[in-house]
C-alpha cells in the first residue's frame, strides 16, 4: 500500500512538472512530445488504479494517435506559438485559477478516495452486475460485459459516434479520395 | 525517414507483434482487459507506424482508403445488425440471449460479434482521420512532413 502511495506521489509530481513544462514552452514539437509523456503518466496511474481498460485506452490515444496527429497538424500551421501580450496572459491566469478552485472546490463534495460508502458500491445495480452477471453471461471480465451486453445501446451510440467523428473529418478534409495514388496533388 | 535504417528495421520487427497483440486483446476482451475499442486503437496505431517509418504512400498501398471507409461503416453495421438479428429470433433488440438456443452462449455470440464490431470501425475510422491529416501535409513541401516530425 505504501508503495501504491509513493508510486502516485511521484506519477503525480511528474504531471504537474510535465504540465508546467507545456505552460512554458513556445515551440510546438516539444509540447506535442510532452502531452504523449502526460498521456503515458495518467496511463500508468490508471493501472495503478486497477482500470487497466481505460490505462490501455490512454496509452494508445493518448500517448500514440494523439500525438501523431499533433505532429500532422503542425505540418499542416506554425509550430511556433505567438507571444500573447501580458494582460491577456493575465486574464489567462485568473480565468485558470478561478476554474481550478472551482474544481477543487467541487472536489470537496466527492467521497473519499477507497471510500465504502459510495453510490458506486452501494447502489443495486452493482450486486447484479458483479454477482448475478456469471449466471447470465458467464464472461470473467465484468467490464466487458457490462458494455458489451447491459449497456449495449450505450455502445452503440459510442461507436456511432466514432463513425459519425470519421464521417464528419472525411467530409471537411478527405479530397481525393478516390486518386489515392496521387495523394494531395490535386487538392481545391 | 526511409533513411534510418536502425528505424526501419525496429518498426518491421515491431509492427507484428502489435497487431497479434490488438488481435489478442479483441478477441481476449471476454478473459482480460481491453474490448473492441482498446484493440481497435492500437490496431490503428501499428498501421500509422508503418505509415511513419514507410511513408504514407506505402501505407496507403497496404491499407486503402477506400476499404477503410466501407469496413468504418461496416463496424457500426455489425453492431446494430446483431441487434436486428437478435430481434428477427424472438428478443428484444441487442438482446443476446436469443442469439443461440442457450441463453450464455448467446451473450457469448453477442459480445464477441459486437466488439469485433467496434474494433472495425475504431481501427477504419482512426486510420482515416490519420490518412486525411497527414496526406494533407504533403502540399506544403517548405514545411516539415508530419512522418519525419519527431
Amino acid at each position: 500500500m505504501t508503495t501504491d502511495i509513493a508510486l502516485n506521489i511521484v506519477l503525480l509530481s511528474f504531471m504537474a512538472i510535465v504540465g508546467l513544462a507545456i505552460a512554458r514552452l513556445r515551440n510546438l514539437f516539444p509540447v506535442a512530445m510532452l502531452t504523449g509523456l502526460y498521456s503515458l503518466l495518467s496511463a500508468s496511474l490508471f493501472t495503478l488504479l486497477d482500470a487497466v481498460d481505460v490505462a490501455l485506452t490512454e496509452a494508445a490515444v493518448g500517448a500514440g494517435v494523439t500525438t501523431v496527429l499533433f505532429l500532422a497538424t503542425f505540418g499542416l500551421t506554425r509550430a511556433r506559438e505567438k507571444p500573447v501580450p501580458r494582460s491577456r496572459t493575465l486574464i489567462g491566469l485568473a480565468v485558470t485559477a478561478l476554474t481550478g478552485a472551482v474544481l477543487v472546490y467541487a472536489s470537496l463534495d466527492m467521497p473519499h478516495f477507497g471510500a465504502a460508502d459510495t453510490p458506486v458500491q452501494e447502489h443495486p445495480l452493482r450486486d447484479r452486475y458483479l454477482n448475478q452477471m456469471s449466471e447470465e453471461i458467464d464472461v470473467p471480465n465484468a467490464v466487458t460485459a457490462v458494455l458489451g451486453s447491459y449497456r449495449g445501446y450505450d455502445t452503440l451510440g459510442e461507436v456511432v459516434v466514432v463513425f459519425t467523428a470519421g464521417i464528419g473529418v472525411l467530409m471537411l478534409l478527405g479530397v481525393a479520395w478516390h486518386r489515392p495514388r496521387k495523394p494531395g496533388k490535386r487538392e481545391q | 525517414m526511409r533513411e534510418h535504417t536502425v528505424l526501419r528495421v525496429v518498426t518491421k520487427v515491431l509492427i507484428a507483434p502489435i497487431i497479434l497483440f490488438a488481435l489478442y486483446v479483441q478477441f481476449h476482451g471476454d478473459y482480460s482487459p481491453g474490448g473492441g475499442f482498446q484493440a481497435g486503437v492500437v490496431f490503428a496505431a501499428a498501421i500509422i507506424l508503418y505509415a511513419l517509418i514507410f511513408g504514407l504512400a506505402e501505407a496507403r498501398r497496404a491499407v486503402s482508403p477506400n476499404l477503410l471507409r466501407i469496413t468504418g461503416a461496416l463496424g457500426a453495421l455489425i453492431f446494430a445488425g446483431t441487434g436486428v438479428y437478435a430481434m428477427l429470433r424472438g428478443g428484444n433488440f441487442l438482446d443476446y440471449d436469443y442469439l443461440a438456443h442457450d441463453a450464455v452462449h448467446g451473450q457469448h455470440y453477442g459480445l464477441l460479434l459486437v466488439e469485433f464490431g467496434v474494433g472495425l470501425t475504431v481501427v477504419s475510422v482512426i486510420t482515416s482521420i490519420f490518412y486525411v491529416f497527414a496526406g494533407r501535409g504533403r502540399r506544403n513541401d517548405d514545411e516539415q512532413p508530419p512522418g519525419d516530425a519527431r
